[in-house]
């Protein structure tokens, strides 16, 4: 240990803080998320352990840098490259950061300001009374102006993603922003006063009971809050479904911003958790991210190996409190619904409600014939198409019934395709 | 009530460095590796929360009990779980006393409304739930606090827990604000069923408890269940190791093996073989379809490697 400290530490001694700060900085490089404050607590870390032993040296960043455990890879790559030759590593930052990270950097910057641009434009137009007319002259065309967008609208409605032109996308995406889902809510164990609740407020009581002197004990009554479960959605984005999977990231996009307990997961032969990408709260940038995070953009689909994935690593710690699944696949399975069904029994047993999404469905004569559809049936509780608009937002309509248990049963899905 | 008097001990100082706290879990028969101890000892020299994941049954919970054991402390255990909210972790008022204190006042015909409320609001009528007994002073040094499966709880929670870990502090608005002497020493521990938020995550030292290697199994093996045959012992530390590699929705931790040797031993078998295996597989995996998967012949091939293992190292020496 000792041997190494001595590389790192070349420009003398009480050097040790430095290399941290700059070790902390290649963490931070790498991802970590790794602030001033942390360095400084690294610092008294490892003054604590002290630097006889390489191990306890190691230990002590560890247990101040690391948060989570995928983020050991990283630290125990770094630790052993940085401590090394620090300045090798600060070198190679120097050289790397302003060639490769800043005229992305630029880049991005420029189409965010042209965006912004673009949108404070948009502002102005839709600014009323900025021309010299009177309001009487203007309302006649307001008027008129609001029916075209309607039928327009009413039009946007029914088509098909896969059919509409480019600008037609864009007016979806521009509507689908505005979406909002508003899930059922149940009832959990916290509880909120209110005058109608059942329960006596003990704590209330007795602050009124004083207010009066003591004399009476006028009741308060709390009741239980209720909150929406969580929303787990998992899309499949292989070849079959890619005009589609789009969309609906769009709309996933709008959703995850618009609330809180939503995850969302995309397969195609893979599985690939994307809930943070689509934390960012501006949808191209959004996408961008997600669309780095997956490799398996429009591939074939393995449903049954994607949900064993999904399963064993995320089913406990996404459906823990009874969440709604929404599972937006059209059923085409490239393992001939290997090992499928035991693994969506299992998805089924451990979601609240299992609403299987399919594009397929606008087809009068759609038959669920394929392997993969018929294991997946007979385990959703609703059966829906997802292929325009409008079925987007009967899905919303559909999930803010609290009773909707097998609203379509999965039986029914010739009347779901209407 | 009759108070029992605490016999004076003699306060148990916290170890001074890694080697010191390494020696004094073991004193708590708790087997621990180098790494686990470093964060331990930082925890407990630099005075701040120790943030323990890991699957189910690996042994968190075990380091709290072990360090309160062996430092002599109290321990407060917070046992976490959805809806968790103030009244249930930190204080409560005791109503029914409160009541009767008021009647009584009227009864002695008290007219003066302030001093009521301020008798009424006061330490008295408080009853202390395991955050805010975590704060209050102790003869022993401060107690091991320990917030147990974090993850069951909502954001909310972990909100609020943001000024107790930061500040050891508790603010009750009819009294003002609790502040710890010293502060206790705190574990959390987390089963991962969600992520925690890294506000709170950024305030502790974080380990990632692993399942351990055949060696370290084996010790702990011979510390929990030491009326189980040694040859047995080996027998199960491999078994579970090798099923470890198994594709299973559920793979058996550290207390599925303790159970699952003490089980046998209950069951006179002293040595593993088949029969024994499907006979108490339900102690080791608590999923049908991973009991499915391993009974009968995935169980014996496994058995029968572990078997032609230790004979080709037998054959070595």
């Amino acid at each position: 240990m000792l041997d190494d400290l001595a590389v790192a530490d070349d420009t003398g001694p009480g050097k040790i803080a430095n290399n941290i700060m700059h070790f902390a900085r290649v963490l931070r490089m790498a991802g970590l998320p790794v602030g001033p404050g942390k360095v400084i607590e690294g610092i008294r870390a490892v003054e604590t352990v002290g630097l006889d032993n390489r191990d306890d040296f190691y230990w002590a960043l560890h247990a101040v840098f690391v948060n989570r455990r995928d983020q050991r890879e990283i630290f125990d790559q770094a630790f052993h490259i940085f401590w090394r030759n620090p300045k090798l590593l600060e070198r190679m930052a120097s050289l790397v950061l302003p060639s490769f990270v800043d005229p992305d950097a630029q880049q991005n910057a420029e189409e965010m300001n042209r965006r912004l641009a673009e949108a404070l434009k948009q502002d102005q137009v839709e600014m009323p009374g900025e021309g010299e007319g009177g309001q009487d002259e203007e309302d006649p065309e307001i008027t008129i102006d609001a029916v075209m967008t309607f039928s327009a609208n009413e039009l946007l409605q029914k088509t098909d993603f896969e059919k509409m032109s480019s600008e037609e996308l864009e007016a979806a995406k521009r509507a689908i922003a505005r979406m909002r889902l508003p899930i059922m809510e149940v009832p959990i164990r916290r509880f909120r006063r209110d005058a109608r609740g059942r329960r006596i407020d003990m704590r209330a009581t007795l602050r009124a009971a004083l207010r009066g002197g003591g004399a009476t004990i006028p009741l308060q009554y709390r009741k239980r809050q209720r909150r929406h479960p969580p929303l787990v959605v998992l899309c499949d984005i292989s070849g079959s479904m890619s005009r589609y999977s789009r969309m609906i990231l769009h709309f996933m996009h709008a959703v995850t911003n618009d609330r809180d307990r939503v995850h969302t997961f995309l397969f195609g032969t893979r599985l690939t958790n994307v809930t943070r990408q689509l934390r960012y709260k501006d949808v191209d940038e959004a996408l961008d991210k997600v669309a780095e995070a997956v490799d398996d953009w429009s591939g074939g689909t393995r449903i049954g190996h994607a949900l064993h994935d999904f399963n064993t690593d995320w089913s406990r710690r996404v459906l823990g409190q009874g969440a709604v699944v929404l599972l937006i696949t059209d059923g085409l399975d490239r393992d001939a619904a290997d090992g499928l069904d035991k693994e969506i029994e299992r998805l089924h047993m451990s979601s609240r409600r299992l609403i299987w999404l399919n594009p397929l469905l606008r087809y009068e004569r759609y038959e669920p014939k394929s392997l993969g559809a018929r294991a997946m049936l007979p385990h959703t509780d609703e059966f829906r198409s997802i292929h325009n608009l409008e079925s987007l937002e009967q899905l919303a309509e559909a999930l803010s019934r609290a009773d909707g248990h097998g609203t379509f049963q999965s039986n029914s899905w010739q009347e779901a395709a209407q | 009530m009759v108070r029992v008097e605490h016999r004076k001990k003699s306060l148990i100082t916290i170890p001074e460095n890694v080697e010191d706290t390494l020696e004094l879990l073991s004193s708590g028969d708790y087997v621990s590796d180098r790494s686990l101890s470093t964060a331990v000892y930082l925890s407990l020299k630099l005075g701040r929360p120790l943030f323990l994941e890991g699957e189910a049954g690996v042994g968190k919970t075990e380091i709290a009990k072990v360090l309160a054991e062996t430092l002599g402390r109290r321990l407060v255990r917070l046992q976490c779980y959805e809806g968790l909210d103030v009244a249930s972790a930190v204080y409560e008022w005791n109503y029914s006393a409160q009541m009767i204190e008021i009647r009584m006042a009227e009864a002695e015909g008290i007219g003066d409304r302030d001093r009521l409320g301020d008798d009424i609001f006061s330490d008295k009528f408080l009853i202390h739930r395991p955050l805010l007994q975590a704060l209050d002073p102790s003869a022993d040094g401060p107690p091991v606090l320990l917030i147990d499966e974090l993850d069951r709880t909502d954001e909310a929670f972990e909100a609020y827990l943001l000024e107790v870990l930061s500040d050891f502090q508790i603010t009750i608005p009819e009294i003002g604000t609790v502040r710890a002497e010293e502060p206790p020493i705190v574990i959390i521990t987390s089963n991962r069923t969600r992520e925690i938020h890294d506000a709170l995550k950024r305030r502790c030292f974080y380990y990632w408890v692993d399942y351990p290697d055949a060696e370290r199994e084996l010790e702990i093996l011979s510390l929990k269940a030491p009326q189980a045959d040694a040859r047995l012992s080996r027998q199960v530390v491999d078994f579970v190791q090798r099923l470890r590699a198994v594709d299973l929705f559920k793979v058996p931790g550290i207390a599925e093996t303790i159970d699952w040797a003490s089980a046998l031993h209950q069951l006179d078998i002293i040595e593993l073989t088949p029969e024994a295996i499907d006979d108490t597989l339900g102690v080791l995996l608590k999923y049908q379809d991973d009991i499915a998967k391993i009974r009968g012949s995935e169980a014996a091939k496994i058995l029968d490697e572990i078997k032609s293992e230790v004979a080709l190292a037998q054959a070595a020496t």
